[in-house]
């Protein structure tokens, strides 16, 4: 049976004159953890985007979840896929609680004229647990630090109850040791649920150690791919970063 | 106090003209001060002002000028804000001095008295006529019944836009509603509190309630009462000193937001923030 959930064929994307992606494929299969990585302006954002609808390709067809993604269907999809962002600016003055914004991520699935119910809030309630931050669910978004509101987004993507989880950056702009706790909890939840995840970076020393594969792109195409084992090396990353990389035994670092 | 006053029609339409432009102001008000696009509301504020202003010059209902021009301009700005195509500061300017200026345009080229036109500049909540206290009323109570419908969608898009759109809820099309019924709500109020003071009404009472919780529903209903007060006050104001309506209003809500201001219990957080970065 094939269990691919992701199809990417030949897909182009544009932003003006600037090409962000050229011709890229890519194929997925369930439960997998992909790694993507390359230096800034590759595409690698672009290729979520293209994932969950709210990238629109000029050129080439996407597949997910079986679907072909087009303006018709793009929104039902999106209900499907969590997606995580690197932290951004909040107002520390919005009107919005931690616990409100971890259930935001079930309202689209909740659907128009319905409000969450108590069972819903319940779940809200145990997925905070599950991340740490349930001592914090009264408090206002914008007073959390960058690690804390990562693990309010990483909350809302999981109250979703996705069948893919893009990871866009999550641990960049943070402190050293949240970024080390995201990785964990990143992990402990794909071992958890099994879910497909694309996780991008552009800091190597971020790849979790439990990619089953790794995707490196450049230009906007995938320049190499395969396990990490094979492509985690000084000469293949100083090609693609154009720079000198040199890989410790525990820690990854590009230069 | 002699509250005879009260048994009269015109006043009894004004307290109820003052009650909806109140609520209904101050409901969007807090969209647009959350969502931090304050400048497009001045913006379609003055459109509604031009487009009345045509209809004033041209002889047909200023209300229905006053709608067209604040949805057109809505449908313009929206795009603006959103793509990035331009700096949305240089563009919403652009729009905006172009509305005041077909206002000052259509106001040159009225023959004759401009009685109308500058009440439509000033605001006359006291002579507030039947259809546009209709209008209103109607208004008020469409605005109430969508923020009851959508009100989780309405929440998300204005806190967390992005991630609203991420999780499927149909944010874009929430984002234009909110901007529309801005436009809806500035033309509703027109007559009333006036084209170059109504932004006032949208913009203090939702500030000062912003200051003071950092709950969605409660930022709501202070917003809402702090307006229902500007609006009152100043008619009152208005009647006992023979005053414009429009202009007692804002003051009024300008003095509401500046207490706000001063006993803000988020000023903490400004302080606690200018610490961290400090050291």
């Amino acid at each position: 049976m094939d269990n691919t959930v992701i199809r990417i064929q030949d897909a182009v994307v544009s932003y003006r004159e600037d090409v962000a992606l050229q011709g890229l494929s890519l194929e997925v299969k369930k439960g997998e953890f992909i790694g993507v990585i390359g230096p800034n302006g590759a595409g690698k954002t672009t290729l979520l985007t293209v994932i969950n609808g709210l990238g629109k390709l000029v050129h080439g067809q996407a597949w997910v979840l079986g679907s072909p993604v087009n303006g018709r269907n793009s929104r039902s999809l999106r209900k499907r896929i969590g997606y995580v962002a690197q932290v951004e600016n909040i107002d520390p003055r919005l009107p919005i609680n931690v616990r409100e914004t971890v259930m935001v991520g079930r309202y689209g699935r909740l659907g128009l004229f319905r409000r969450p119910t108590r069972a819903q809030w319940e779940a809200v309630d145990k997925v905070l647990e599950m991340v740490g931050m349930a001592h914090l669910s009264h408090r206002p978004i914008g007073h959390l630090s960058g690690g804390e509101y990562q693990r309010a987004a990483i909350a809302r993507a999981l109250i979703q109850q996705p069948e893919i989880l893009l990871l866009d950056e999550p641990t960049a702009s943070i402190d050293l040791q949240a970024q080390g706790e995201i990785l964990s909890l990143i992990q402990l939840i794909h071992s958890e649920y099994h879910m497909t995840t694309l996780f991008v970076t552009h800091d190597l020393r971020q790849l979790p150690s439990i990619c089953h594969r790794l995707i490196l792109m450049k230009e906007g195409r995938i320049w190499k791919q395969g396990r990490p084992e094979s492509t985690l090396r000084d000469d293949i990353l100083s090609q693609l970063y154009g720079a000198p990389v040199s890989i410790g035994s525990k820690s990854i670092s590009a230069y | 106090m002699d509250l005879s006053i009260l048994q009269y029609q015109f006043m009894q339409n004004a307290i109820l003209a003052a009650l909806c432009g109140g609520i209904t102001c101050s409901i969007i008000g807090v969209f647009v001060v959350t969502m931090h696009l304050s400048f497009i509301g001045v913006c379609i504020a003055h459109a509604a002002f031009a487009g009345a202003l045509l209809g004033v010059w041209l002889g047909f209902n200023p209300l229905i000028g006053a709608l067209l021009f604040s949805l057109a301009s809505a449908a313009i700005i929206g795009p603006m804000a959103d793509r990035g195509e331009l700096n949305p500061d240089t563009s919403i300017g652009i729009v905006f001095s172009l509305m005041l200026g077909l206002a000052f345009l259509f106001m040159g080229l009225m023959p004759g008295a401009r009685t109308e036109a500058l009440s439509l500049f000033w605001g006359s909540i006291l002579t507030v006529s039947q259809e546009n206290l209709i209008f209103l009323t109607i208004v008020t109570a469409v605005v109430i019944g969508l923020v009851a419908a959508f009100y989780k969608e309405i929440q998300a898009v204005i806190c967390h836009r992005q991630v609203a759109l991420a999780v499927g809820i149909p944010a874009t099309l929430i984002f234009y509603g909110l901007l529309f019924s801005t436009g809806v709500a500035i033309t509703a109020s027109l007559q009333s509190i006036g084209g170059l003071l109504i932004y006032s009404l949208i913009l203090n009472p939702a500030a000062a309630a912003y200051q003071l919780t950092y709950n969605l529903k409660r930022m709501l209903c202070i917003a809402v009462a702090f307006g229902v007060i500007s609006c009152w006050a100043g008619l009152a104001a208005s009647y006992l000193f023979d005053i414009p309506s429009g202009a007692s209003i804002v003051i009024t809500s300008s003095i509401i937001f500046g207490l706000a201001t001063a006993f803000s219990p988020k000023r903490k957080v400004k302080g606690w923030q200018q610490a961290q970065v400090a050291g």
